[in-house]
């Protein structure tokens, strides 16, 4: 009984959050109700037992995705009323592909079934509750059956840090810059000089 | 009884919602990245739905990489947008021709 209120609450709140993203004016306010969705998801995910994806969700898509979004949307400076000129005009399209799709979606729920032998084809099945729970089962799958996808991961994230840093990154000609190389390639020939001063005379 | 279906009808309105933000924001690239990113939380609410249903721990794995896959794209996508914003002075994508493909 509480499962089924809470799952209605996360629910419904991850659907309403998602349509307001969608309409809302204010980019920051769209912002806002993104990272709402995304701990209303990880609700849901808590609910189902899978309590490693929904903290992850937190952590990552709340506390950096949305976070990068929130940044870029503050920076620009860009008038957002008149981007919002058009959506009118797409209302109409948007509404009739977005029902088409669901409805689409709708005639697939009805008729499918799992195939006879799912259970037998399962690749890794869960282990049960007092064996291992759910990050541990993960943990111990990811780092043996996994481990060389786990490491295109990380290349993949370190390929979109270089990628966002070598895209944003500018030389601007403008300002005084330290030039590393050349200050360790003084030596004291060149840096020093010792002159003879003549008593009263100056340089 | 919450059963299988219910996570699937969430997520199948995740998906059609996002999908509808594209087309509803033509000109404002950052709500069509925030609607991709819905869409992509869609699918892990999907992914993550059979596997605790079938008791099979590789969807969620799965869900690990889309999730990856899902920020990698994000800080691309964005890094993109802060350069077209110092080129163009807008964010209005929908007459980008800077490219004349």
């Amino acid at each position: 009984m509480i499962t089924a209120l809470a799952f209605y609450v996360f629910a419904i709140t991850a659907v309403g959050a998602g349509l307001l993203v969608v309409l809302s004016r204010n980019p920051v306010h769209s912002v806002l109700w993104l990272i709402l969705a995304f701990f209303s998801a990880a609700g849901l995910f808590i609910l189902m037992g899978a309590e490693y994806i929904a903290m992850l969700l937190a952590i990552v898509y709340v506390g950096a995705v949305a976070v990068l979004f929130l940044f870029v949307v503050m920076k620009l400076d860009v008038d957002f009323t008149e981007l919002k000129g058009g959506m009118a005009k797409h209302m109409p399209m948007g509404l009739l592909i977005g029902v088409i799709l669901l409805m689409e979606l709708g005639m697939v729920f009805g008729h499918w079934t799992f195939a006879g032998d799912a259970q037998a084809l399962r690749q890794s099945p869960t282990p049960s509750l007092e064996d291992a729970h759910n990050t541990q089962a993960l943990g111990a799958l990811i780092y043996t059956d996994y481990i060389y996808l786990f490491q295109a991961a990380g290349l993949i994230l370190l390929v979109a840090m270089i990628g966002a840093i070598v895209l944003t990154l500018r030389h601007r000609v403008d300002i005084k810059r330290q030039n590393v190389m050349a200050q360790m390639h003084r030596d004291p020939a060149t840096a020093m000089e010792v002159v003879d001063v003549k008593p009263g005379q100056g340089l | 009884m919450i059963t299988l279906e219910h996570y699937l009808t969430v997520a199948a309105i995740l998906f059609v919602i996002g999908i509808f933000g594209i087309f509803l924001n033509r000109k404002n690239v950052i709500i069509i990245l925030m609607s991709i990113e819905l869409m992509l939380l869609a699918v892990n609410i999907n992914l993550v739905a059979f596997s605790v249903h079938l008791g099979d721990l590789v969807g969620q794995i799965f869900t690990l990489f889309v999730l990856t896959v899902a920020a990698a794209e994000a800080a691309i996508g964005l890094a993109i947008l802060v350069c077209f914003f110092r080129n163009r002075g807008t964010i209005a994508v929908e007459d980008v021709n800077m490219m004349k493909g």
